[in-house]
């Protein structure tokens, strides 16, 4: 089998590699393991600020 | 002092963030967005009233329109996303600029250079014929030039960054940034007819470069005007809020879900063309699928307040932000109605399109626009507060109203555009001629300029109250939602 004949195979059928691809991002971001550091993400913005207004006079 | 102990964050110190560049920005982003705002109230009466045009070639209706159209979404939304993006991944990275201060300037000059030219070259009669393209080959390869400097600089700060995750927020911005750079390369391939003359022949012909450009049109709301915004949300619903937003999880699926159905939804722009119907039909799929992001968001915006909506009573700041997620949830909702294919028969080439596209910019982008300006100016000039809170309140419903105005005049006037064109006699003739439509859209277009003159007037008193912002003085109010003598 060629490159090119994989490559037509590929092809051919790549909504489903892209459906595949979507469905284990979303099984990725609600897996229970996940929960804990999402949420710590959700609170990157709140570590610094304070001195960012203090920054300028 | 703030807590440092996350993963990563070795350096305890905050670094000096490159904030005179984002200042730049917000003031330019104010500049352009009066300037915006009145050509668009001026294109809307002449069209209600044509002497308007003055009968000159310059102030003619068909030179003004791009005028406007790249003032409000390039000068306006585009400084105000370089401004805020580079806002916030410092904070979200933990480190000052890539490249420093001097690169961002390149930047900022280099940019409103590109606008300066491109509102020049409309006025004198120069364009590509292209939506929301219109620039020559000239002004477009030095928009490549500037907007691949801030894409290094975008992703230089991310890669150097001292925060393990990448916020979501900054994904949106990237997503954006890359994806612009590559509609606009591809949709501006042109042959110039001379190397010192503007004129330039493009590429493509007949419905291939109809179909690149509205590839580049829709995508260019997608992800200049929606993803890139969404960043904003991200950022400033949770910080005016100060909550966390209601589900990160939910913000990586809308994330994904954007970057992967949006590209596909150009071929809506173009039903019963030339375009093969199958493409017109992926492109009217694709575009309904958007539904999920658009839930996505709107739900994630909203939710992100849940507990603390009594915020909004004395809050005229997240009021916008919040108002502005309601106008992106609504737009995004009427747009994939609007590519299907029935109800594009009636709805393309009427004012109703009109009428989303401002339900759009109005109310989602200027909406948020404005709360990250009234978040940003108190922060970046180092003052306690606004000048005054009571005008973000007027400036809010004066707005509001303004926006009401417009887009249900022209929901009605587009519905009967539409209708007026399809309506048959008994002996099956067309009932209406084509002037006859335009007679009774009349009113429709004075109440949809009134309705751009109120918007205009609230973006006066945010200037106003901006400017007193920055200068450091306060006023003398009783504060907003104070159990009154009523109470």
């Amino acid at each position: 089998m060629t490159l090119e004949t994989l490559y037509d195979i590929a092809r051919s059928t790549w909504v489903v590699w892209m459906v595949l691809l979507f469905s284990s991002i979303v099984l990725w971001a609600f897996l229970p393991r996940n929960k804990k550091r999402f949420e710590e993400d959700a609170n990157i913005i709140f570590k610094d600020e304070e001195n960012g207004a203090k920054n300028h006079g | 002092m703030t807590d440092q102990s996350g993963p990563m964050t070795s350096a305890s110190v905050i670094p000096v963030y490159d904030d005179e560049v984002v200042r730049k920005f917000v003031v330019a982003t104010i500049f352009w967005g009066v300037i915006g705002f009145a050509a668009g109230v001026l294109i809307a009466f002449q069209l209600a009233f044509p002497a308007l045009n003055l009968d000159l070639e310059w102030t003619s209706f068909g030179r003004l329109r791009p005028v406007h159209t790249s003032a409000v979404i390039f000068a306006f939304g585009g400084n105000i996303l370089i401004g805020t993006t580079l806002f916030i991944v410092q904070r979200t990275s933990k480190v000052s600029l890539f490249g420093g201060s001097g690169l961002a300037h390149v930047v900022f000059w280099g940019y409103q250079a590109f606008i300066v030219m491109a509102a020049l070259s409309y006025v004198l009669g120069f364009s590509q014929s292209k939506e929301y393209a219109e620039p020559e080959w000239f002004i477009d390869l030095w928009l490549t030039i500037i907007w691949v400097i801030y894409l290094v600089i975008f992703a230089g700060t991310i890669f150097i960054r001292k925060e393990k995750h990448i916020y979501v927020a900054n994904w949106f911005f990237l997503a954006f940034i890359l994806t612009i750079a590559m509609l606009h390369i591809v949709n501006n391939l042109a042959v110039p007819v001379s190397w010192t003359g503007a004129k330039s022949y493009i590429l493509w012909s007949g419905v291939q470069d109809a179909m690149t450009q509205w590839w580049y049109g829709h995508n260019a709301v997608g992800f200049f005007l929606t993803a890139g915004f969404l960043g904003m949300m991200y950022y400033f619903i949770p910080k005016q809020a100060e909550r966390p937003v209601y589900s990160y999880r939910l913000s990586v699926v809308h994330f994904w879900s954007i970057t992967f159905l949006y590209i596909w939804a150009g071929p809506h722009h173009l039903h019963y063309t030339a375009l093969p119907d199958w493409t017109q039909t992926l492109g009217m799929t694709f575009s309904v699928m958007l539904w999920m992001p658009s839930w996505g968001g709107m739900i994630n915006g909203f939710m992100t307040l849940s507990g603390a909506w009594d915020k909004l009573r004395t809050d005229p700041t997240l009021r916008f932000l919040v108002t502005s997620v309601g106008f992106y949830g609504m737009s995004t909702f009427e747009g994939p109605l609007m590519s299907i294919k029935a109800v594009n028969s009636l709805s393309h080439y009427t004012d109703w399109t009109i009428g989303h596209v401002h339900s759009g910019a109005l109310g989602w982008n200027a909406f948020i626009s404005f709360g990250a300006l009234y978040y940003l100016v108190p922060k970046l000039w180092g003052r306690e507060r606004l000048y005054s809170l009571r005008l973000v309140n007027t400036h809010f419903w004066i707005a509001t109203v303004g926006i009401v105005l417009y887009i249900s005049s022209m929901w009605v006037s587009g519905i009967m555009q539409g209708l007026m064109w399809r309506t048959y006699d008994e002996l099956g003739f067309l009932q209406y001629s084509f002037i006859e439509t335009v007679e009774a859209m009349h009113p429709y277009y004075v109440i949809r300029g009134t309705g751009g003159v109120l918007f205009l007037i609230g973006s006066l008193i945010m200037v106003y109250n901006l400017v007193k912002t920055m200068k450091g003085h306060v006023r003398n109010e009783a504060p907003i939602g104070a159990s009154t003598a009523k109470a």
